[in-house]
């Protein structure tokens, strides 16, 4: 019944009282897939994100992890969240914690592994980011590039099937882009599942495997990036595309 | 001056009523830390509790807690020590005073952790829930301590405000040691015994006040 | 314990009845004993702050130690030193007096504090482009500094002024006969704690009001963090 995808999602509905921001959003992610998903400011990028991982309730339709509907009642939802890391636009990593701690919180209290087994992971997880050498900086004495490497560090920790992205370099000043996509790329050569949202349109050319637009809570276009970029269908699309690339 | 000095600061009418003076001290001393200890950690219980935001019972703490915050201390303690008794509750004026304050108290710091933990910004929540922590597991190990910090100074002052109201246990008959200066003054006709006192509370509350000076200049720069 | 004792006790309407002028009497006094000593301990703490803004060395170090001084001492322990010292020392003040004193003493030690952090809040611009364009240094503190260094520390005035409010209550423990005195006297002459109650009930709608504002000021300034 899970046709081997990591995740499916299935008529997603959801309102923030009259407000509809997911229309029927349906969405497959197989594994080692990078998805990229493009679209305007409001178009509900995010809230399709955080359906995935449940921050959001979706008001109707399904999430599968794995093919188990992660909706339903009962569900281990702290259990599911190891298996889907995420990271967030505005880093939000702990500013009372190093960043090895950081990355080993979770370990320790989720996974409940012994603080010398966690540090060994956490250690692992900030070299693979190339930041051990700051294990011990606390968040606020690392630039932003640095901050958001730790949280993906914070995420590949706990070893999940998916990273969910949202607009992982949006709050980051330009030269310091460059090291968190080269992070990601290095990820997705490792085979990792990944999905994207974001503006980075020459990663997504690179690194994508498909690319989604989003546009009023709908999915208007899907393809590769080659369909996407260069032989795009729809108007609403190629709009879109004008505006993010012409400055 | 002779004058001043014969009345406020009488050598030997102090070294007379020293001893007295120390035991209610000790009282004095006794009662603010059992103060301090239970209103604290019962603010906290409470700001925890809160956190679940459990209508009845969020209600119920925010009434508690304000009608604690609006009233004058004195008013509670005179009410707990003279009309607990008519409903069958005979406490010592020192358990009055010691229940009394630390339920003060315990209002004003759940005031102070809620409005941390409000503070903490909503994407740590996020973060945290989304590495698979639960609610409480988040609270514990990544809310709150951010609001503690936030929290310590003002708890820091108040604590030391409402402290100071173990004076006010004079009035219910507790032998701390206002109550010991006012019966030694009566006794002595002389006001040295209760100099003597004004120096024993600043020994006690001096160091915290200049304390919390600290305090607030650390925490000013962390931000 | 039955009804009828609870009754009697805390909702006693016939002692209400009797005792509510005296009550009265005990709020107006209240209320008179806050007015004056509201805007004197502010006054006072305004003057405090703004001599300490003028960083005078050996003068702040006094200003420090009097406002460490009196936020040390109970204002009680200070309250009957000064009723029961004075007197014996051959100063015969009245209680109100007395209280007018301690308070003031009190609370300008608090309110000096308060609005020192508000001075320190502005910056020396503020100051620097008033005098810029010739006020001088007095005026440029009531004029520009002052006023916005009062509405950033507005919260924590309106908190001591509260404080100070309940601490009135304190007096009563001089014979002052303000609300809480004059729920005691009354209680003594019905034998049962309704009038306590009704003291408590007029406190609790008197600053309930200003708990809650405080609630939510508070929680806003720390989440501006
Ligand atoms: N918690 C919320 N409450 C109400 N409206 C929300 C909430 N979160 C998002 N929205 C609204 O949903 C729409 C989609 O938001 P979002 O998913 O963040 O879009 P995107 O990430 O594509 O910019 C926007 O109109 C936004 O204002
Ligand atoms: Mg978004």
């Amino acid at each position: 019944m899970s046709n081997g995808n990591v995740v499916e999602v299935v008529d997603l509905h959801k309102s923030f009282g009259d407000l509809e921001v997911l229309k029927g959003v349906n969405v497959t992610v197989a594994p080692q897939e990078l998805v990229f998903v493009i679209g305007p400011s409001g178009s509900g990028k995010s809230t399709m994100l955080r359906c995935c991982n449940l921050l959001e309730q979706p008001t109707s339709g399904s999430v599968l992890i794995h093919g188990q509907d992660i909706t339903v009642a009962g569900v281990d939802i702290n259990r599911i969240r190891t298996h889907i890391g995420m990271v967030f636009q505005s880093f939000n990593l702990y500013p009372h914690m190093t960043a090895i701690g950081n990355v080993a919180l979770a370990l320790r209290k989720v996974k409940k592994m012994q603080r010398g087994e966690a540090e060994d992971r956490a250690h692992q997880a900030l070299r693979r980011v190339g930041l051990d050498e700051k294990a011990l900086s606390h968040p606020n004495e690392l630039s932003g590039g640095q901050q958001q490497r730790v949280a993906i560090a914070r995420a590949i920790a706990m070893e999940p099937d998916v990273i969910l992205f949202d607009e992982p370099t949006s709050a980051l000043d330009p030269e310091l882009v460059g090291s968190v996509l080269a992070v990601m790329h290095s990820l997705r050569d490792d085979g990792m599942t990944m999905v994207v949202v974001s503006h980075e349109m020459r990663f997504a050319q690179d690194a994508a495997d498909r690319v989604l637009f989003m546009d009023e809570g709908e999915i208007v276009e899907r393809g590769t990036p080659d369909e996407i970029f260069k032989n795009t269908q729809h108007a609403r699309t190629r709009e879109f595309l004008a505006r993010v690339t012409d400055h | 001056m002779d004058a001043f000095a014969a009345q406020f600061l009488d050598l030997e009418v102090m070294q007379r009523y020293l001893p007295d003076i120390i035991d209610g001290l000790w009282v004095t001393i006794a009662l603010a830390l059992l103060v301090i200890v239970t209103g604290l950690v019962l603010g906290l219980a409470l700001a925890v509790i809160r956190a679940f935001q459990i209508r009845v019972i969020n209600l119920a703490i925010v009434g508690f807690v304000d009608v604690f915050r609006a009233l004058p201390p004195l008013v509670i303690l005179v009410i707990f020590y003279f009309a607990l008794p008519i409903i069958g509750l005979t406490w010592s004026g020192f358990v009055c005073a010691w229940v009394a304050l630390s339920l003060v108290l315990a209002s004003f710091a759940e005031e102070i952790y809620w409005a941390g933990i409000t503070s903490v910004h909503k994407g740590q929540w996020e973060a945290s829930r989304s590495t698979g922590l639960s609610f409480v597991e988040t609270l514990f190990y990544v809310v709150l301590p951010q609001a503690v910090r936030l929290t310590i100074p003002p708890l820091t002052n108040r604590t030391i405000a409402i402290t100071k109201n173990t004076a006010l246990a004079s009035v219910i008959a507790v032998q701390e040691m206002l109550t010991v200066a006012q019966t030694s003054l009566a006794y002595a006709a002389n006001t040295s015994p209760l100099t003597m006192a004004a120096i024993g509370y600043l020994l006690i509350f001096l160091p915290l006040v200049i304390l919390s000076r600290w305090i607030e200049r650390k925490f000013a720069w962390k931000h | 314990m039955d009804w009828e004792t609870l009754r009697f006790s805390f909702l006693n309407y016939e002692s209400i009845a009797e005792v509510y002028p005296l009550l009265l009497r005990g709020f107006w006094m209240t209320i008179k004993l806050c007015l004056l000593v509201g805007p004197l301990g502010f006054i006072a703490g305004m003057v405090l702050a703004t001599i300490f803004s003028f960083h005078i060395r050996w003068l702040n170090w006094v200003l420090i130690a009097y406002v460490d001084f009196f936020r040390s001492i109970p204002p009680l322990v200070l309250l009957i030193y000064i009723n029961y010292g004075l007197p014996m020392f051959g100063l015969d003040v009245p209680a109100f007096v007395a209280v007018l004193i301690a308070f003031t003493l009190n609370s300008s030690s608090y309110y000096g504090e308060i609005v020192r952090a508000g001075i320190e809040s502005i910056q020396a611009g503020q100051m620097e482009a008033a005098r810029s364009t010739g006020l001088n240094r007095t005026q440029a503190m009531i004029y520009v500094v002052l006023p916005q260094a009062l509405r950033n520390v507005a919260p924590d005035l309106i908190s001591n002024t509260l404080e100070l409010i309940k601490a009135t209550s304190i007096a009563s423990v001089v014979a002052l006969p303000e609300l809480l005195r004059m729920a005691r006297v009354s209680q003594e002459l019905v034998f049962n704690a309704t009038p306590l109650l009704v003291a408590a009930a007029i406190y609790l709608v008197m600053l309930w009001p200003i708990v809650r504002l405080l609630s939510r000021l508070e929680r806003r300034m720390m989440s501006s963090h």
